[in-house]
């Protein structure tokens, strides 16, 4: 529920690194978001189409690199995947966990003209 | 001609910034700030009454509330005779850094030990918007069921302390406690733990006397 505010953010850094390449225009923004980050892609598509109107921005197409969960027991170092049931680790069945992936989210890079 | 440029940056970036400004904001004046998320419906607002009523002698507390919308509940607190600031998030999701910055002027800052903000009702957003507080605690209830912490690793890892709320009617649910536990503790070493029922009070004691202590520890670091 929170895309909006985010979707600005997005926007507000990408308007600032493309005005510091001396771009005239963004075509594409590449942006990292893991499992854990809790961003849906269609709602920052859907904001994106509202607030890139009027900047150099505008049309620019979104593409999201999704980076599955990943937990690493703390035990035996085993790494995978959640499951939305049980931390427990598949291998030794230790039970303390930490995130190993997922938990991206940034803008990598844009394309410019 | 089309060309790459490098960013990287974190997204919320801006907000952990602001968070960090609130978290040197609140060092200064010497308060000890505690950040309490729970789904709606939990007992946040519960549970910082019970809170401000057994503490409220000993420690100058102040409050910030954070709802889509309405004043109720910064209402109830503040009928406990503290300063209560209501933020009105006008449909968000979350409270986020810029929103405590905003509520901070508005709190007699320089006589309070110890500010209490309750975020919005809600089990998924507030975890990605850092305050700048010093502690995390997040309420479950019993109805809400034991698998809650493997639906929301997101909102379960990284906070402090877990109050488990409404053990007054544990018997009539299925609800495994130690099965809820493991599953916070595997995201939380160390972290604290308290089954507790505001409404009957049974519990309420350990909660409060681990409040008490991180007001203390805090305290001790000011005076080095």
């Amino acid at each position: 529920m929170h895309e909006l505010s985010i979707t600005q953010g997005i926007l507000e850094i990408a308007l600032r690194h493309a005005e510091q390449a001396n771009a005239q225009r963004i075509t594409r923004l590449n942006l990292v978001i893991g499992e854990l980050a809790s961003i849906v892609d269609d709602s920052v598509q859907f904001y994106w189409d509202i607030v890139s109107r009027d900047t150099i921005a505008a049309g620019a197409e979104l593409h999201f690199e999704r980076v599955a969960g990943i937990l690493r027991c703390l035990d035996c170092g085993h790494t995978f995947p959640l499951d939305g049931l049980d931390y427990a680790c598949p291998v030794c069945g230790a039970g303390q966990v930490v995130a190993a992936g997922g938990d991206d989210f940034r803008l990598e890079s844009i394309e410019v003209d | 001609m089309s060309r790459r440029v490098s960013v990287v940056e974190e997204i919320l970036s801006a907000n952990d910034q602001l968070a960090a400004a609130n978290r040197e904001q609140l060092d200064a004046a010497q308060v000890f700030a505690i950040n309490v998320m729970a789904s709606p419906g939990a007992g946040k607002t519960s549970l910082i009454m019970r809170t401000v009523e057994a503490l409220k002698e000993e420690f100058c507390i102040g409050a910030v509330d954070g709802d889509i919308a309405t004043t109720i509940d910064a209402d109830r607190i503040a009928a406990l005779g503290i300063p209560a600031v209501q933020i009105n998030t006008g449909g968000s999701c979350h409270l986020d850094a810029v929103m405590l910055q905003g509520a901070l002027p508005q709190l007699p800052l320089e006589d309070l030990d110890l500010l209490i903000v309750e975020n919005v009702g809600n089990l998924v957003c507030p975890a990605s918007f850092k305050l700048g507080v010093h502690r995390s605690v997040l309420i479950a209830s019993v109805p809400e069921g034991d698998d809650k912490p493997y639906k929301y690793p997101v909102m379960y890892r990284g906070v402090d302390a877990v109050v488990l709320n409404k053990m007054d009617v544990l018997a009539a649910f299925e609800f495994d406690v130690d099965y809820f536990r493991r599953g916070v503790e595997a995201l939380n070493p160390g972290m604290a733990f308290f089954p507790l029922s505001c409404k009957t009070g049974k519990g309420v004691e350990g909660w409060l006397a681990w409040l008490r202590n991180e007001i203390g520890d805090f305290q001790l670091t000011l005076d080095v």
